[in-house]
């Protein structure tokens, strides 16, 4: 019941707000449909919320689960599958971080679109949003997963192209759409072969399956390969698109077109961690394949260390945070690939709380500097909105992993994990990870600095104008600034612990021999303090750069311009996208449509060859001059090669 | 108990209805008006009387139902013979609940001729749910042919500036289609003595004929459907196609070849179509990537939703020849859903050209802001016809990959391109017309949808959602029929198969 509720609450919500963006004229009846859109969907998302808190409570700690379902989708042949939703541990986690960042993020919208004329639309996307991420994480089989998976898809779509009069808008949000459907591409390929293999796209059958078929292969492509590889890497395509990993990582940044709660929705709770929930889910599958699990960790590492090198140099505080997030999947993806998921998902619920409020704050200090994104016009105003500027800290103190803030237990547990595994691409993730946190230090700090101290940057009347959030906003932050303190000492024996393996029980498969985690208590000494060291160190660089030596950054970035150019545009992935795929399409496209359907199709099929048909009728015509004798020479030619071909004939 | 025929009732009600228009004598303001309501008006009646199927069809059989027979043309053996299974019988509600929404469409558009364009559409919905009743070879070659005068002069009399052009590319190119399947249809009556249907289904053609006769049957459907690269009749004839002309042939009459292959290639010439399955797969998959890459090249609405049907079907061909229950069941679902979505499209084009006599893409942009209510079912449409899930576009579209990805990973990889083609093209179509900022002076005073116009679409969205969220009551509907199918084909292949050992 109180699953139900938790799902399907938001759905509600979005339907009323959704009516009531219809709601048209005079001023006060517009209000009026403002307000109730902002009322119906907070009330009914807080609602939901406190149905996922104690949805978590009887089925991750008390012990419950089960799967209700609903009615069924599609039964064709063995196909067959209703829509229900599945009650673990895994999805309880998930539910309950979702409702609780979806609701906060909610409040604080009333807040933050207060001038903006779509606030009933607006409310809808976010709700639907919440609904379609509950949905792909409650799901009882692949399709309905893939259900939720589109549906996000679709409302990152609408809210990143939410001020749709910017063209910028527009192409963010075709982007993110189009980006992920690449991903599909290979989730639905994975999930045909998973029915294909297993006769079914139920997770219960098919983990209960998945061992007996550890070693069948299967003919793909024109070649035979082992199913399970085959199978998760497709998957993983899915995933990389959804959580945006390197390659497919294009969209994320861009995403902030949308409003900042959109952002902080995508970033933290939705969309995003996808991905790395999918991975967990099919663990009894990943499980079986170590080439897949060997490139999630390759790839997860990579992204971290990868995007964290773009965050150092972006200045749009926004983009700073975003490629933050996207390094901190990387973080949870090679978690995954070490096969420790727990630790994975556990980063993923801290980081939902820090990141969460990461981004609320930076929206409150947008709204501060009157819509003004650029650190660089910004500095100097720690004083005038101190309330921001301490939950800032607290999201970058979680963020970079300093204790007692949540980051520096989950992230801790991965590194350690990445190192115990022992493997080759573990210790390739374990560097890239320290690395990472290294730069995720430095950029936090870097984005402090810029933002609140030093000189004012801003013009006089932007100065003027700085003010802190109001109540609606600040609350919502406060309850993640609790979270972004609190969950990971809390959650730290549950999700990793000693109580873990009673806390997941079997929504997360680990298989034998693959115990990174259970060896990280018999590491080497320095290596669970290496994160916190280079934490500091990263701090330390920034206050250097940022507070002592401003000039420094500046320097560094004339000497080392091609670097400083290949990280501030982004490794160039954009412009090698567009000269890869999308200018060749749209030229590829035009030369099928005039050359290749007018020219050669219709060019000698229709009307070439009614061309031919006019030309011969013309000759014919032609010849009909009207001139008895032309006529009379005509026939008397025909009679003289008749006669002759006889002759031929009868004399051969 | 006595029988309703009512096959035939839903098939000659229209015509009735053509007959009292062409009757009805008075000043010519009242003829248009009475023309109009006759229209509709039969149209809506045959709609319920042909839900009648959907309430009593049996779905446990795959049996033909509603079965009609009485002699007719005993000298060559054809008999009047209608009946409808798992496979045909939603095709004859596509066509009876398209008819009235084309009716209420032209309700303001059509000033001209009223009287000659309504009983055009009347007579066209008589040849179209005639067409999928046939049990009869000469009786299907009729309706199959006929359908092509009243859409031939809807495009010619009716149409854009260029529509002589158009009507007859579409002309000639069914035209040769026909000719070829009219020979087909000869030689099968000859080698086997019957125009019965049934009859021919069971019948076994010898393999070195099989041959011959696919590939007659196969240019004709192929045009129809139409595949790559018989296609380029499509986007000139909708273009110039007055809206409902296009509804109809998008909704309905790109839907007779996929029939055709299901009803006559399939079953009746197993062993010629396992030996084509990889020319079909081929045009399929050059169907889908091509005229998606193309579609994203188009200046014009019509013409770019036109392109996007050639790639849909390419995933209906594709689904068909996989030969495999989900891939059959997957085209058919993929072309009903076509059907609404491509029809419902087309229907969006149509209320912005009728404001703005323009089908190009550059006239518009931020629409949004004076006509949210199309935007919203503009959206919905597109997001089907992009297949997301919840849509009836995904069902299909899900099944058919299914399908195809048992029978070849190629093909199942090729076509899920389309995919993330099909987003781009439809997203980018979606954000020049309706996002952006309302710039134009032209679009200052554009009205957003009239009550008539929120009455043809509702229907159709409620559709494409039920589709997509409870699609069993569809595919429960054909699951028995499309099941025999399958089975039968693998046991003519497994005797065909075992023929030379047992020669030897």
């Amino acid at each position: 019941m109180s699953a139900a509720a938790a799902v399907f609450l938001p759905l509600i919500g979005a339907l009323v707000a959704g009516a009531l963006a219809f709601v048209h004229g005079r001023k006060e009846t517009k209000a009026g449909a403002d307000r109730a859109a902002q009322l119906v969907t907070c009330t009914l998302m807080v609602l939901s919320a406190l149905a996922g808190i104690f949805l978590f409570n009887s089925v991750a700690l008390e012990g419950g689960g089960g799967t209700i379902t609903i009615f069924t989708w599609v039964d064709s042949g063995s196909l067959e599958f209703a829509w229900a939703l599945r009650l673990d541990t895994l999805s309880a986690v998930m539910v309950a971080t979702v409702t609780i960042t979806s609701a906060m993020i909610h409040i604080y919208s009333i807040g933050y679109m207060h001038h903006d004329p779509g606030k009933p639309r607006f409310m809808a996307y976010l709700s639907l949003f919440t609904f379609f991420m509950l949905m792909l994480v409650t799901a009882d089989n692949l399709v309905q997963l893939f259900f939720g998976w589109e549906g996000v898809g679709l409302c990152s779509y609408l809210l990143i192209g939410f001020w749709y009069d910017r063209p910028s808008a527009n192409r963010a949000a075709l982007k993110a759409f189009v980006v992920n459907r690449v991903g599909d591409f290979g989730f639905i390929l994975g999930i045909v072969a998973i029915y294909l293999l297993f006769d079914t796209v139920r997770f219960e059958t098919i983990f209960a399956a998945a061992p007996s078929q550890a070693q069948a292969t299967m003919n793909v492509f024109g070649g035979t390969f082992h199913a399970m590889t085959v199978i998760t890497l497709l998957l993983f395509v899915g995933a990389m698109g959804k959580s945006a990993q390197i390659g497919l990582h294009v969209w994320l940044p861009d995403a902030m077109e949308g409003p900042t709660p959109v952002s902080a929705l995508i970033h933290a709770a939705t969309m995003v961690t996808a991905g790395i929930f999918m991975v967990a889910r099919m663990s009894p599958l990943f499980e079986l394949s170590e080439t897949s699990l060997a490139v999630v960790t390759i790839v997860g590492a990579s992204t971290a260390i990868f995007a964290a090198t773009i965050g150092c140099v972006q200045n749009d505080i926004k983009r700073v945070i975003a490629y933050s997030t996207c390094s901190q999947l990387g973080y949870m993806f090679f978690a995954c690939g070490v096969s420790a998921y727990s630790a994975g998902i556990f980063h993923l619920m801290t980081h939902a709380y820090f990141k969460s409020l990461l981004f609320l704050g930076a929206g409150s200090v947008i709204h501060a500097m009157s819509d003004e994104q650029d650190m660089r016009r910004m500095g100097g105003i720690w004083r005038m909105i101190p309330v921001t500027y301490v939950l800032m800290w607290i999201g970058s103190l979680a963020l970079a992993g300093i204790w007692p803030f949540s980051g520096f237990f989950s992230k801790d547990v991965i590194l350690e994990a990445a190192y115990a595994a022992g493997s080759g691409v573990g210790a390739y993730a374990f560097w890239m990870g320290v690395a990472a946190a290294f730069l995720t230090a430095f950029y936090s700090w870097r984005l402090l600095f810029m933002t609140f101290h030093g000189k004012p940057r801003m013009d006089e009347t932007t100065l003027a104008h700085v003010h802190e959030s109001p109540k609606v906003m600040l609350w919502p932050l406060f309850v993640l600034a609790a979270g972004a303190t609190l969950a990971g000492l809390l959650g730290y024996e549950a999700f990793v612990g000693h109580d873990a393996g009673g806390f997941w029980r079997d929504s997360i498969l680990v298989a034998q021999g693959h115990d990174a985690l259970a060896r990280i208590h018999d590491l080497p000494g320095w290596v669970p303090w290496a994160p916190t060291i280079v934490g500091a160190a990263g701090i330390g660089l920034a206050v250097v750069f940022y507070l002592l030596a401003p000039h420094l950054p500046a320097k560094l970035a004339a000497s080392f311009a091609a670097v400083y150019r290949f990280l501030l545009n982004k490794w160039y992935f954009d412009e090698l996208y567009d000269r890869l795929f999308v200018r060749p399409a749209m030229a590829i496209g035009r030369g099928f449509w005039k050359v290749g359907d007018g020219l050669v199709i219709d060019g000698f099929g229709p009307d070439g060859i009614a061309a031919r048909t006019v030309a011969i009728a013309r000759w014919v015509a032609a010849r009909q001059t009207g001139y008895i004798y032309h006529y009379a020479f005509a026939m008397l030619s025909g009679v003289v090669i008749l006669v002759s071909w006889y002759l031929f004939q009868t004399a051969g | 108990m006595y029988q309703l025929p009512i096959l035939s009732l839903v098939t000659f009600l229209p015509l009735v209805g053509a007959l009292l228009i062409l009757t009805v004598r008075a000043e010519p303001e009242l003829v248009q008006r009475n023309a109009r309501s006759v229209a509709l008006w039969t149209s809506v009646i045959n709609f319920v009387l042909s839900l009648f199927l959907w309430f009593r069809f049996d779905r446990t059989t795959a049996d033909f139902q509603f079965v009609e027979k009485s002699d007719w043309l005993p000298v060559i053996g054809a008999s009047y013979h209608m009946g409808v299974d798992g496979i045909s019988m939603l095709f004859v509600l596509l066509s009876t609940l398209l008819t009235p929404i084309c009716v209420l469409a032209s309700w303001r558009t059509v000033k001209d001729r009223v009287k000659e364009y309504m009983i055009a559409f009347l007579v066209m919905e008589t040849m179209m749910v005639g067409m999928f009743s046939a049990l009869d070879l000469v009786l299907f070659f009729i309706f199959f042919e006929g359908v092509l005068i009243p859409m031939f002069l809807i495009i010619g009399v009716w149409g854009g500036p260029r529509r002589v052009y158009a009507a007859f590319k579409f002309f000639l190119y069914t035209l040769v289609g026909s000719l070829l399947m009219l020979l087909a249809i000869l030689a099968m009556y000859f080698i086997s003595g019957t125009t019965d249907i049934p009859q021919l289904l069971a019948y076994d053609f010898p393999a070195g004929v099989q041959t011959w006769l696919w590939l007659a049957f196969f240019v004709s459907f192929a045009v129809k459907m139409p595949m790559w690269p018989l296609h380029t009749w499509l986007p000139d004839a909708h273009v110039e196609a007055p809206t409902a002309g296009s509804v109809i042939l998008a909704g309905v009459l790109l839907k007779f070849g996929a029939y055709g292959f299901l009803r006559f290639s399939v079953p009746m010439l197993p062993d010629a179509t396992a030996q084509f399955t990889p020319l079909i797969f081929v045009l399929s998959v050059i169907a889908v990537v091509y005229t998606s890459l193309v579609a994203l090249a188009q200046e014009d609405m019509k013409k770019l939703i036109a392109y996007s049907s050639v790639a849909h079907m390419g995933f209906v061909t594709a689904g068909t020849f996989s030969l495999t229950v989900h891939g059959i069941e997957g085209a058919i679902f993929q072309a009903l859903s076509h059907g609404i979505v491509s029809a419902a499209l087309f229907l969006v084009v149509g209320v912005v050209y009728d404001r703005m006599h323009s089908r190009e893409i550059a006239t518009y942009g931020g629409l949004v802001h004076r006509m949210p209510k199309y935007a919203l079912f503009f959206m919905l449409f597109m997001l089907a016809g992009v297949g997301l899930p919840g849509t009836s576009g995904f069902v299909g579209e899900f099944l058919v990959i299914t399908g195809t990805f048992r029978a070849n990973t190629w093909v199942a990889a090729l076509i899920a391109t389309g995919l993330i083609l099909g987003a781009v093209y439809m997203l980018y179509l979606y954000w020049r017309v309706i996002f952006g900022k309302l710039t134009k002076d032209s679009l200052k005073g554009i009205l957003d949808l009239s009550e008539r116009e929120v009455l043809i679409f509702a229907p159709l969205a409620l559709l494409v959602i039920w589709m997509g969220v409870y699609p069993m009551s569809f595919l429960e509907v054909m699951h028995v029929s499309v099941t025999k199918l399958v089975n039968d084909f693998e046991l003519a292949r497994a005797a065909a198969d075992m023929l030379p050992l047992a020669a030897r």
